[in-house]
Parts: structure tokens; sequence; C-alpha cells
């Protein structure tokens, strides 16, 4: 069962090797779609992990309201502010493991020697893991809104920000996992270095949704939050990579 | 050329810090104790906050030594990582314990001058959060180096980290321009000076005092991360074992 | 010259002493701790020494 479930180092750097190393875009491009599909397929065929970081997610969610009573009013204030501080805690939850088990069976040393550039390769991860992991947390928002009697448009916005901002959550959070990577007590020593560089977002994001209850608009958040988004893609796969070279020596 | 990299080993660089350890201390001292009398007594009474301005004299240099060790932190760190040097990485892991001290008594002492002057301890202002953020920083390198049991994986491990934390200290410095915030604008900046010259003059050398009491202890920080790292060298254990 | 008339108003800070006392002070207990660790953690690292140095040249003198 656990063969099947889990490919072997060598079956993920074969493809990775099969394709020559040129410099190209159509090279590059394909080595990206390589280790994409490659971690997607894992992602679907375990996804007990995947399911596990979307009920903490659900249940830290619901947790405030029967913690600081159902007030309606007091819920829409605090609906932006919990939604995201749960979507953080579930992200570096879910990111903690993101390279424990390529570390442990051999994977990272062959994505760090294979022929393509490892941000590149790291870029790639980090997709597939947003994409099976992160977007369902995003999309199961809405949902969750509904428990804090959130208005259609303050969903819409809060769903717009998460959006945005939980693919700069999976970068940064990445660096952090990285860093850790093959240590005792990662999950805990990740979040602590992750969360400080994570405030910026945090406050924009569920600022956003704020912005728009006080009728300001939520433009400038979702402009700030963009441009996270853009520094974090152009800087963090090369951090990451660092990160993993220094892992791994 | 050769004077540069002379003091990059750690044996060599032992007894420099050894001899300037106790002037640094002393100009420390002789510089706080002028500060202090410049500004708990020279400088006048502020007209609108009272005597509890006199904080200022403290938390503006900690706040400063804070963003500042930060920086040198940062860039050792870096050395470390590209000239892989074991020196500079030691001197990013002395760097940080004082740091974080720093940044602590900036918020104390920030929080004991808002209560009477503001009102509140405390405000989630981008300063003051990034201020907070800062300490979490420093708190995470640490935390990150003590995790790691090779030592080199771990200087490099904690450089990238710190390296990261950088963008950090503009956010600190430039919040008060960028943001509405309860925390006052620069008093001190490129275009002049809106502060009289006494608090003025008490503030600066009151900083130096900060500096030089920084530097020392990153210095005796040091030797001892020296000392305990390179153990095994014959030279250590000759300074060791000497009574 | 000073603007203080006696040493109990310099203590009082215009009512603010607590405050001005209790940063200086804190500033004061920080680096004076700071002091004491490192001294205290350079003198167990000698005294370490010391005890293996003892050992060594006790089984030396053994052998």
């Amino acid at each position: 069962m656990n063969e099947l479930s889990k490919l072997s180092a060598t079956q993920v750097a074969q493809p990775l090797a099969a394709v020559p190393a040129l410099p190209s875009l159509p090279s590059l491009l394909q080595g990206w779609r390589t280790v994409f599909v490659q971690e997607m397929r894992i992602a679907f065929r375990r996804p007990g992990h995947t399911l596990a970081a979307l009920m903490f997610f659900v249940m830290v969610v619901s947790l405030f309201p029967l913690g600081v009573g159902p007030e309606p009013a007091l819920l829409r204030r605090m609906a932006a502010g919990v939604v995201w501080v749960a979507a953080l805690l579930a992200c570096m939850l879910s990111l903690s493991r993101l390279f424990a088990d390529d570390w442990q069976d051999g994977t990272l040393e062959s994505l760090l020697l294979a022929a393509y550039p490892l941000p590149l390769l790291v870029l790639a991860k980090l997709a597939a893991h947003w994409c099976s992991s992160v977007l369902l947390l995003v999309l199961i928002s809405p949902v969750l809104a509904l428990q804090f009697d959130l208005s259609a448009s303050a969903t819409g916005v809060l769903f717009v920000s998460l959006l945005l901002g939980t693919p700069v959550l999976s970068l940064v959070g990445a660096i952090g996992a990285a860093l850790t990577v093959g240590l005792r007590g990662a999950g805990m020593l990740m979040s602590l270095l992750t969360l400080p560089l994570l405030v910026p977002v945090l406050i924009f994001g569920a600022g956003a949704v704020d912005a728009h209850q006080a009728d300001l608009g939520a433009g400038a958040h979702f402009s700030v939050l963009c441009a996270l988004l853009l520094l974090a893609l152009v800087a963090a796969p090369a951090v990451v990579a660092a990160a993993l070279r220094i892992a791994v020596e | 050329m050769n004077s540069i990299f002379y003091f990059a080993a750690p044996q060599r660089f032992y007894p420099l810090a050894g001899r300037l350890i106790p002037g640094l201390w002393l100009a420390a001292a002789l510089l706080g104790v002028f500060g202090l009398y410049l500004g708990l007594v020279r400088a006048p009474v502020d007209a609108q906050q009272g005597q509890a301005y006199r904080i200022i004299f403290v938390h503006v240099p900690a706040a400063w030594m804070s963003m500042l060790i930060y920086l040198a932190m940062a860039g050792w760190a870096g050395v470390g990582l590209v000239f892989n040097s074991r020196l500079a990485s030691m001197m990013a892991c002395a760097l940080a314990p004082t740091g974080a001290i720093m940044t602590f008594l900036a918020l104390w002492t920030g929080a004991l001058w808002g209560k009477p002057t503001w009102g509140t301890w405390w405000v989630w202002d981008a300063r003051l959060t990034s201020e907070l953020v800062l300490l979490f920083l420093y708190v995470g390198f640490m935390a990150l180096h003590g995790a790691i049991e090779d030592v080199r994986r771990a200087d490099r491990a904690a450089g990238l980290l710190a390296l990261v934390g950088v963008v950090n200290v503009p956010i600190i410095y430039f919040s008060v321009k960028w943001w509405n915030t309860l925390h006052q604008g620069a008093s001190i900046s490129p275009s002049g000076v809106s502060m009289a010259t006494p608090m003025l003059v008490g503030m600066l050398v009151m900083t130096l005092a900060f500096w030089a009491y920084c530097i020392a202890a990153a210095l005796m920080r040091v030797r001892f991360i020296i000392l305990a790292r390179e153990q095994h060298t014959g030279w250590v254990q000759k300074t060791l074992e000497a009574p | 010259m000073s603007s203080w008339t006696s040493l109990s108003e310099f203590a009082a800070m215009g009512g603010y002493g607590l405050f001005v006392w209790g940063s200086l002070g804190m500033c004061a207990a920080c680096m004076a701790l700071e002091l004491l660790w490192l001294r205290g953690r350079r003198q167990a690292l000698l005294n370490e020494a010391q005890l293996q140095a003892g050992l060594h040249a006790g089984m030396g003198g053994q052998s």
C-alpha cells in the first residue's frame, strides 16, 4: 500500500533526468510541470494530510464563536481576523511537513541534483501544495463566514483577500519549512520563525475586510496584497532553494 | 590587504577583542553618567509632557540600538554565508541577545512613556507592531540556531533567516512617515532637528553610551563563543588552563 | 543651571517618578544581568576546563 502511494526517489529523478537540460523556456516549463504533476499525484493519493489541515481550519474558526459568545455584531467584526488567523495556523501546520517526507526518503537530494534550477522546482512544489491543500481552505471560507453572519460583499472581499494572501503564506512558510527540515520539533519552530514575517499579510488581508465593512473600500489593501504576492513570488523560491541547500549540505 | 583578513581568524581576534573591552566599558560608563547628567539634571522640563519626557534619554538609544544591532547581525551573518567565515557567524550569534535586550528595553520604556503621556501602555500601530516583530525575529534567530546541532548548518540557516528579516528594519524606521501612528514622528532627520539643543545633546551622548555598552557586551559574548567552539584547538586549551 | 531644587523633587520627577525611574531601572537591571550572565558563563567554562585538565593530568600520572 505504501509503495503505491509514495514514489521512490529514483522514480522522481528519472522523469527529471529524461528531459534534456537545456536552459530554454520549453524545457524549464517541462521541468516545472513534471514536479507539479508528481506532487499533485502524491497529494491526491494521500488525502489524509490535506483533510487534516482543512478540519483544523474549520475547527479553529468554529471555536471562536463558542469562546466569545454568539453576539452577531461582535462576530461580524471578528470574522475576518479569526478566519485569517486560522488560515495562517492551518497553513503553518500543513507547510511544516512540506519537505519532511522528501528529506526522509532522499527525494530532496535528487531535487537538489536535478538539472533544473532549484528555485523553479521549489515553485512547482509550492504551487502543487497550494492547489491541493491551501486552495481548499480558501474555497471553504465563505461557508465559514456564514457562521459569523458576514455580509455577502464582505465575504467576497474575504475570499479575494485569502486568494491573494494564502500564496504568500505558502511561499514564506516554505522558507521556514526549508530552514527547519529534519529537526526535532520542526513544526513549532517553523511557525515561530515564519509568523513574524507574515504579520504584514495578516494585517492587510484581514484589514481589507475591515476597510470594506467601514465603507472605505478594500482597493488599497488588495494592492498591497498583490505587491506582497509579487515580492514573494520573485524572492521566496530562491531563498527556499538556498535554505534547502544549507539543510542538505 | 592582508590586515583586514588578519583578524578574521578567531585566534587573532580573541586577544584583540580582549584589549578593546575594558576601554569600551569605561567609555560606556563615562558617557552614560554624563548623558544622564545632561538629560536628568541639565535639560529643561518639556512644556507639554512634563518630566515624563525624560524617558526619551533611554528609550531612543535603546530603539536605535535594537535596529542597528539587527543590521549588524544580519550583515555579519551575510559575511559568514558568503565568505564562509566562522568568526563572522560567531559575531552574529554574539549580537543577537544584546539586540533582543535592546528591543525589549525599547518596548518597555516606550510603554512606560506612553502611559502618562498618551494614556496607553500599548497600541497596535505600525511602529510598535514592527518593533515587536523585531523582538520575535531576534528570538527566532536564537531559537533556530539553538535547535540545529551541527554548528555550521546552524550558522548558515540562522544567517539566512536574519537576512530575510532585514526587511523589517526599514519598516520600523519609516513607519511613522508612511502611516498615521500614535508614535510621534521623527525629530531628527536629514532636513533638520526639531528638538531643543540640551535635550538633543543628552540623547546623543546616551546613544553613544548605549553603543559602547552594546559593542562591549557583544565582544565579551563573542570571546566566550570562540572559546566554546574552538575548545578542541591547542591555543584555547592553553588559554583555559592558564590560571 | 539645574532646574531641580531638592533631591526629593528629583526623585519624584514631577509625579512621573515611577515611569522615569522604572525605565532607567529596567535598563540598568538588564545591563547588569547581561554582564553577570556573561561573567558566569565564562567562569563555568574556565572551571570545566580546569577540571578536565586536572583529570588528564591525573590519568597521565597514573599511566
